[in-house]
């Protein structure tokens, strides 16, 4: 294939425990979003080959490369694909993820914005493989820029004939649409996303008996994949599955993009090889240490759902290994071994400067208002947590209302419709039991079964009502 | 926990048929699972949500959102239960059994909802124990945390789900101090109801009925999370011909009737089962009224005939029944003026009338919306008087794909069965015998002649005009003799509608002043004219119709029972519960 060599912009270059794959074009010098550069770069082949391949077979390669899906829940993605029911009579649609609304989270953005074609090739070998032939591509409604561009790449790919009927002279058809979400976080989660893209309110539905790949986009299978997902898979088909399955560590294939915020010299993303970097190493090799002067305090590892690491906990593994915060390798695994998740790879550091009492009221609040409203337990609790925690910053709580809090959060954890309930609790159930001392150090124990109201607001602020 | 292994029916017992000719063909096999329910194992059908499976075996589960005729979006979180299943054996491994030689379960740590998941062969369900009640609490705390709990004000109080979970389910004290969620009060979206959106507990249920049921979607929620709102799309509103469905299937307080609004608190009100007459369709109802006053009339569920709906026209149309116009006493004209007489004068006076005319002078205007006991009794007030003219009024029209039958009277098939007669036909005859004199007497049971084709000077020059009513009207005013008659609230009896289902209407109130049943009218009325022994009760009446009427062969009254009989074939289907059984088919609904 035919592969120039690659050059990055000035001040973008790669850190050297990088492996870029799917962010191999991002940031490149002399790249840009059109058919020809990518062409000229080689692309486009491995959708000319996997059309000329059994569909069974690119299953089979998806399936042995061991991709865990990228959107947030690591699903191997290969089985996802199996899960079409055989006798299947209706058509099958193919839904590509670009919502990215995970606070946290911003990796697709950066596809979408410099490598569209990647995505475009990556979802023509996919729609071929579970024989979809029209797609989706649903782009959050605050990327308007993205969503130029890849409407701009689609056409291009049509005019090429590689989008529309009987693409590259094969007999398969594929058209892929763009559709723009409203405004929600809840617009990610795949049957909000589903319900939103046939013009309803997004209401995640319930599982059972709407999976989507047997009851989804019109009650018809559908495939809902993650952008950077859908990009692996064109590299899965280049490099063949067992040979991609060699990146990373076992069950924990291939590469990703940690994308790193907070308290570090240096936020930014960073394409690794899954489970082969530490968390010690992203801090401190990939993003040059914590600020001067300052310590770990905790972490977020996967997006803002997932939940905290403390800067002092250490984890005892099955395997009898024992872990502190800096050796957890960045895989599926073992961060779920540890309490929390690898999830959308929205790495979030907080140092000692941070307050944990306002890190959960900022994620509450943000709970709070993303909540879809459908199901009464995150309906009522995400707002009950987002009240209680500001009452809490506001030194207007008492310590047993931290108690509360994380009562709150449990009566919604696992009583909801969608995971959007775990996300929402996580946080709030993690920060409280980690912190717990903390943050009850900001209240007051003679408000202890006060009601709220203006008076009680005034005189904690001094003022009489 | 016992180790009985209970057989259970798979459905309630089916309707019970009228004669062998018109059962259903043998319902087929259903696949029957082992389920275990609360530490008991059954056979129950396989598919069935668990919510009917375990309500079957007497372990109701609470919910506010499911309802068995609408689809199931599992938002309201209250139906949460244990669940488990046996775990899958390893491979060669003999699955583990318990002490009655079943598969032990292997239960879940999270609960499901009971509403929308089906059985399967050997899963397991916990309705009680310490996980189902944390969630039963939390969904509750969460439900009241932004509930205005108006209480004392709100129409529901008494009726309501919120009210009755809460006393099983819920916690005495709130935990939730902080400020309320304020949302719109006292919304007008129809013309015949309220909305409160600070009670709203966005189950959904109205939401669904009229986009799955009405085909009116005109209800939608609008802002997100806590602040979810109901409310009509804009420019719409909610004023189909079915709208207060709505109401009934709000389990809150939301969405009040503007005709039952404020009008009585709910337990004080008791309810009578009962059949809307408004058309032939017959739409089973509840009859709600304290001491003499009805209140409120709704929907009761039978699935052979309305499933749990009825339309607004029918369900609203009985303020006249409490109407200050009712006549209360019996009345004979003399001198051209009406005088208030006992019962005994007038039917003697009426009857003294009647003898005196030839059968060819005599025609008898009889009801479709009279019970069949009382077209009995017509039947022998025609034979007494051998009154040679004989029809009942005819109405039609307003008839649509749901359940409002274009036959506006409720008992045409009865008409048809026992006076023999197609409604209407003879009505022009009569009217010309009427103007032409030939015609000197007539008996109007319960029509108002001059809305249907009569004229009044011709009325008016009859010799012999005995009529019942029920409210004062220009035709009373008219008549020689004026019977005041009861309300269809106010009787027992059967009417058969278009399906050829027989149905009872019972008694929910006592008919004003003097004013009688009409059964009771013409049983007198028919004793006093001819020799005939009177007739004890309406039951009675009955049983001499069902040994000379062929439809009503073998049966009695009081076992007609709650939900009626099929008595006649008809190859008449009702449109709303054709499309409930589609969907029923299809898994949508539970039916
Ligand atoms: C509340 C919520 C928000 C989500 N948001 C996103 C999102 O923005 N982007 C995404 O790819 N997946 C998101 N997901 C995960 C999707 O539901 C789905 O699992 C994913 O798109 C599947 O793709 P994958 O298998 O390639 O990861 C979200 C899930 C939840 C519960
Ligand atoms: S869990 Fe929250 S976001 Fe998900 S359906 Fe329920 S209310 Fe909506
Ligand atoms: S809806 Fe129920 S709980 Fe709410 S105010 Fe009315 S009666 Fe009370
Ligand atoms: S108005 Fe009543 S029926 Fe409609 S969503 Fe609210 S609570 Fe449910
Ligand atoms: S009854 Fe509402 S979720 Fe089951």
């Amino acid at each position: 294939m035919a592969s120039n060599p690659v050059e990055y912009l000035p001040g973008k270059q790669p850190h050297p425990r990088e492996h870029r794959m799917i962010f191999r074009n991002v940031d490149r010098a002399g790249w840009d979003a059109s058919i020809d550069t990518y062409l000229n770069d080689g692309g486009y082949e491995m959708a000319k080959k996997a059309l000329k391949m059994e569909r069974q077979d690119i299953i089979n390669e998806v399936k042995a490369s061991g991709l865990r899906g990228r959107g947030g829940a690591g699903f191997p993605t290969g089985v996802k694909w199996g899960f079409i029911p055989p006798t299947n009579t209706k058509p099958v649609y193919l839904i590509c993820n670009a919502d990215e609304s995970e606070p946290g989270t911003f990796k697709d953005r950066y596809i979408l914005h410099q490598d569209p074609h990647q995505l475009i090739e990556g979802m023509i070998i996919s729609a071929f493989a579970v024989k979809a032939n029209l797609a989706y591509i649903y782009i959050r409604e605050e990327f308007p820029h993205a969503a130029t561009i890849v409407e701009k790449a689609i056409a291009e790919a049509k005019n090429k004939g590689f989008l529309g009927k009987a693409i590259f002279g094969s007999d398969f058809d594929l058209e892929i649409y763009v559709h723009r979400g409203a405004g929600a976080y809840i617009c990610g989660e795949e049957t909000g996303l589903i319900e939103s893209l046939e013009g309803k309110r997004p209401y995640p539905r319930i599982k059972p008996p709407y999976f989507p790949a047997a009851l989804g986009l019109y009650m018809s299978p559908t495939i809902v994949n993650n952008v950077e997902s859908l990009c692996h898979v064109k590299h899965i088909l280049q490099m063949g599955g067992a040979e991609y399955a060699k990146l990373g560590t076992p069950n924990n294939t291939g590469t990703r993009i940690l994308c790193v915020s907070g308290d570090v010299q240096k936020p930014g993303y960073y394409e690794v090889q899954v489970g082969k970097v530490t968390m010690g190493e992203v801090i401190n090799d990939l993003c040059g240490g914590l600020k001067p002067g300052r310590t770990l305090k905790a972490i977020i590892p996967g997006g803002s759902s997932a939940k905290v690491l403390k800067a002092d906990e250490t984890y005892k593994l099955k395997d009898g290994r024992e872990l502190t915060i800096w050796d957890i390798p960045m895989d599926f695994d073992t961060m779920a071994a540890c309490g929390s998740m690898a999830g959308s790879g929205g790495v979030m550091i907080m140092d000692d400067s941070r307050s944990m009492a306002w890190v959960i009221n900022n994620l509450n609040k943000f709970y709070q208002h993303e909540s879809c409203g459908q199901c009464t337990p995150c309906r009522e609790g995400s707002p009950w947590m987002a009240k209680i925690s500001d009452r809490i910053i506001a030194g207007n709580a008492s310590p047993d209302d931290v108690d509360m809090l994380e009562q709150v959060a449990n009566q919604i954890e696992g009583k909801t419709i969608c995971a959007f309930g775990e996300a929402a609790s996580w946080p709030t159930q993690s920060f409280v039991r980690k912190f717990r001392d903390e943050i009850k150090s900001m209240t007051k124990a003679d408000l202890a079964g006060r009601i709220v109201n203006e008076e009680t607001k005034l005189a904690v602020a001094g003022l009489e009502a | 926990m016992a180790g009985i292994l209970k057989q259970n029916s798979p459905s309630s017992p089916p309707p019970p048929m009228s004669d062998a000719a018109s059962a259903p063909a043998a319902k087929p096999p259903v696949d029957l699972v082992n389920v275990q329910i609360n530490g008991t194992w059954h056979k129950l059908p396989k598919g069935m949500r668990m919510i009917e499976a375990c309500r079957q075996v007497g372990a109701s589960v609470p919910h506010y959102c499911y309802h068995p005729k609408l689809s199931s979006p599992g938002n309201c979180r209250m139906c949460l239960v244990e669940m488990g299943m046996p775990p899958r054996p390893q491979p060669g491994q003999e699955p583990e059994k318990d002490e009655h030689g079943m598969p032990k379960i292997g239960w879940m740590p999270r609960p499901v909802i009971a509403c929308a998941n089906t059985i399967g062969e050997g899963m397991g369900i916990k309705t009680e124990g310490k996980l189902t009640e944390e969630c039963r609490r939390g969904v509750m705390e969460f439900l009241l945390a932004n509930h205005p709990l108006d209480c004392p004000i709100c129409d529901q109080a008494g009726e309501c789900r919120l009210q009755e979970f809460s006393v099983e389910h819920g916690q005495a004290e709130s935990r939730y101090r902080e400020d309320k969620v304020k949302k719109p009060k006292n919304v007008d979206i129809g013309p015949r109801i309220r909305l409160d959106d600070e009670r709203c507990i966005m189950c959904s249920r109205c939401i669904r009925f009229t986009a799955e049921i009405a085909d009116d979607p005109v209800l939608g929620f609008t802002e997100r999370g806590t602040h979810t709102t109901l409310a009509v799309h804009p420019g719409k509103r909610l004023e189909n011909n079915y709208s207060l469905n709505t109401v009934d299937i709000c389990p809150v307080g939301a969405l009040t009737s503007n005709d039952f609004r404020f009008q009585m608190r709910v337990w004080f009100l008791s309810e009578t089962n009962s059949v809307c007459t408004k058309c032939a369709r017959g739409c089973n109802t509840e009859i709600s009224a304290r001491g003499d006053t009805v209140y409120r009339q709704s929907p009761r569920e039978n699935n052979d005939v309305n499933s749990t709906w009825m339309c607004d026209q029918g369900r609203l149309d009985f303020h006249f029944v409490n109407s200050e116009y009712r006549l209360t006493d019996p009345m004979v004209k003399s001198d051209g003026k009406h005088a208030v007489t006992t019962w005994k004068e007038a039917i003697q006076s009426a009857a003294s009338g009647l003898k005196g005319l030839g059968g060819d002078e005599i025609a008898i205007i009889a009801s479709a919306r009279m019970t069949n006991e009382e077209l009995w009794l017509v039947k022998q007030l025609q034979q007494a008087t051998g009154a040679k003219f004989i029809d009942v009024v005819p109405r039609s029209g307003g008839g649509d794909n749901y359940l409002r039958h274009d036959d506006r009277n409720p008992n045409s098939a009865g008409v048809r069965q026992i006076l023999g007669i197609e409604p209407g036909a003879a009505l022009d005859s009569i009217q010309r015998a009427v103007r032409s004199g030939l015609i000197k007497g007539v008996v109007a049971l319960g029509e108002n002649l001059l809305k249907c084709g009569f004229d009044k000077d011709s009325l008016g020059k009859l010799s012999v005009f005995v009529s019942t009513h029920i409210l004062a009207n220009a035709t009373a005013d008219l008549s020689t003799v004026v019977l005041p008659a009861a309300s269809y609230a106010e009787k027992r009896g059967s009417m058969i509608n278009a399906t050829g289902r027989l149905q009872r209407l019972n008694k929910a109130v006592k008919s004003p002043g003097n004013a009688r049943d009409d059964w009771e009218i013409l049983n007198d009325l028919v004793s006093a004219i001819s020799d005939q022994k009177s007739l004890g009760s309406v039951d009675e009446v009955f049983k001499q119709l069902a040994g000379s009427v062929t439809c009503f062969q073998g049966l009695t009254l009081a076992s007609i029972g709650d939900l009626g009989r099929q008595v006649l074939e008809t190859n008449e289907t009702v449109p709303v519960l054709e499309r409930e059984k589609e969907r029923k088919a299809k898994g949508i609904i539970v039916g």
